[in-house]
């Protein structure tokens, strides 16, 4: 009896023990989530508070409404975002003048017309598309993509916004692929069925009955292809330079914000100077792109949802 | 009299029609999702072909040099590897504990719609802007450098919400079963945690993470903007050491094509090396979901 009281007092003691920890791991976990929010937290902090003083050495109106982008002149520098706001416009155009039309129709093939067997083996290899790192795509566009173009278009320069805007588009294909995939096929049966009940051919259901019910989600996917473009970096910073001139001729060197912000922070821009500043306003309209995509896909997936 | 609403003629007269309009557009749809793979077969031929030849032992082996007969990626590869010794570890406990959290503790509600949405957003978030984030903390603030615990932990911050969100899967698909019947027995939440949730849902968790390494080792935008350099640097020993790795490797000698074409044979050989990485870790996830994945 008394080994078994003294087991009792052990028995008890380990169970405070026990009691201590069950107290003390959900105060863990809470410090390791909150780690996410901190990286939001610093990432909106260190764009603001660097981004007002930019704007204590640059006005307002220069920024957004002149045209001279030449941060690294040592006379007079001059800062403007249209010039590098015009690049990133026409290369996610361009990326989705690609993406789109086939990431679609592919998602309508998959989904649609291929048999289990084809769609087993084709999905995973569209897949393998997405999982290439950007750089190689970059190297794809400078190396391969451009001097393919030059061949057919010979007023195109060495770097120019063209390319990285098509090897962007093909980067992107199985992004919207695969979104507008499950969108598709979270259709119900049903409503193909109904549809070939009444005579209509596949095509004829798919753009009739199947595209219009799954729009919503098509639609999201054709956003977030958006936001993924905007914040491309490596393809454009090799493939398409660093001419910082207002224009809108494709075949011409140019230069999207994130490649910007490649070319300041890989330079010599010391910590403190305007050029350096300049990173985090250019920064913080490529976040507020970004983000304003973002969210405008969750709306639009969840606004127009239909629930079948 | 009943009318005949309709037209039996005009219908059958366009059947051919729209039944030649079903067969070319579903030609259509197969081309393009054949472009995909025509284009990933190109890029692949691309760069083995440039690569040919530059590939072998003194290349795997040898620092960077000037020299692009002598030059060698060493110096990369030993950077890679660094970044994935801390990406690994910190990316599991910090990307682990989270998901615990909010599948096994807070469960609903707005806590974990909160903690849900700003996961989802960061996973938005271009990865320069989180390169921005590591220089300004990181390097300036914390006064590192551009050294390995820097990149490392960008890389980190960048892939957490691709952990997070693959471990929230992987324990979601425990069934709740096996956690009553664990606490049926006496068990405490974390002793239930620990006992059963986690190693039922190790493998799922585990193939994710490396997914997610794979990811954090193709990655160049957020090191290059820490300002990680293009030139000769010894191997990189400890944390507080600087590095390079292979992406960035690609891009310096890629720009430099230009210059000489011997750069761009240096580049795609690179590569090639990183690819043959990135397949090596997603076969081991493969491996691993297949071997030990149970099915509930």
């Amino acid at each position: 009896m008394a080994q078994s009281v003294s087991e009792m007092i052990r028995e008890k003691r380990k169970s405070s023990k026990r009691q201590k920890l069950e107290k003390l791991v959900p105060g863990l976990l809470f410090a390791a989530a909150s780690v996410s929010v901190l990286t939001t937290v610093g990432i909106l902090l260190t764009l603001v508070v660097e981004t007002f003083m930019f704007f204590t050495e640059v006005p307002f109106s220069q920024f957004f409404f002149s045209t001279e982008m030449q941060p690294l002149n040592r006379s007079e520098p001059t800062f403007s975002i249209l010039p590098l706001l015009s690049a990133t416009l026409l290369s996610t155009v361009i990326a989705m003048l690609v993406a789109i039309p086939i990431g679609l129709t592919t998602a309508v093939y998959l989904s649609e017309y291929a048999t289990d067997r084809a769609r087993r083996v084709l999905k995973p290899i569209v897949e393998v598309l997405a999982g290439i790192p950007t750089i190689v795509y970059g190297f794809f566009a400078f190396t391969f993509v451009t001097p393919v173009l030059q061949n057919i278009i010979p007023i195109l320069d060495r770097t120019n916004i063209l390319s990285p805007g098509i090897v962007m588009g093909i980067m992107i294909i199985p992004m919207v692929a695969s979104l507008s995939e499950d969108a598709l096929s979270s259709v119900p049966l049903s409503m193909r069925e109904g549809a070939m009940a009444f005579g209509a051919t596949k095509f004829e259901t798919t753009v009739r009955v199947v595209i219009p019910a799954a729009i919503s989600g098509i639609i999201a996917s054709f956003v977030l292809g958006i936001s993924r473009a905007i914040g491309e970096t490596m393809i454009v910073t090799i493939a398409s330079g660093s001419n910082k001139n207002l224009t809108f001729d494709i075949t011409q060197s140019m230069q999207t914000m994130t490649a910007y912000i490649v070319e300041v922070t890989s330079g010599d821009a010391g910590a403190g100077t305007t050029a350096y500043y300049s990173l985090y306003a250019v920064a913080i309209t490529l976040f507020v792109f970004t983000l304003a995509m973002n969210m405008l896909a969750k709306y639009i997936s969840k606004r127009y949802r239909e629930e079948y | 009299m009943e009318q005949n609403y309709i037209n039996q003629e005009e219908v059958s007269r366009r059947i051919p029609g729209r039944l030649a309009v079903n067969k070319v557009v579903r030609g259509l749809f197969l081309t393009s999702t054949l472009f995909g793979l025509v284009v990933l077969a190109i890029l692949l031929y691309d760069v083995i072909t440039d690569s040919w030849g530059w590939i072998d032992w003194q290349f795997l082996t040898s620092v960077m040099s000037f020299n692009e007969e002598a030059a060698g990626i060493i110096g990369a590869i030993s950077g890679t590897l660094w970044l994935m010794l801390i990406v690994g570890p910190v990316t599991m406990i910090i990307g682990v504990a989270t998901a615990i959290y909010l599948e096994e503790y807070v469960k609903e509600g707005r806590v974990r719609t909160f903690f849900e949405t700003n996961v989802a957003n960061l996973a938005g978030v271009p990865s320069i802007v989180f390169g921005l984030l590591g220089l300004t903390v990181f390097v300036r603030l914390m006064n590192m450098g551009s050294v390995v615990l820097a990149g490392g932990l960008t890389m980190s911050l960048l892939v957490l919400p691709i952990v997070i969100v693959s471990a929230q899967e992987s324990l979601r698909a425990v069934p709740s079963y096996l956690r009553e019947a664990s606490f049926g027995m006496g068990a405490t939440r974390w002793q239930t945690i620990r006992s059963v949730v986690l190693p039922a849902a190790l493998p799922s968790i585990l193939t994710g993470m490396i997914l997610a390494m794979s990811r954090a080792i193709g990655e160049t935008a957020p090191l290059i903007a820490l300002g990680i350099p293009a030139l000769l640097i010894p191997l990189p020993s400890g944390l507080f050491d600087s590095f390079t790795v292979l992406p960035v490797q690609v891009y310096y000698w890629t720009i430099d094509a230009a210059l000489n074409q011997n750069y761009a044979s240096l580049a795609a050989a690179t590569i090639v090396v990183l690819l043959v990485l990135m397949f090596i870790l997603n076969s081991a996830a493969i491996l691993i979901r297949n071997k030990f994945q149970q099915r509930f």
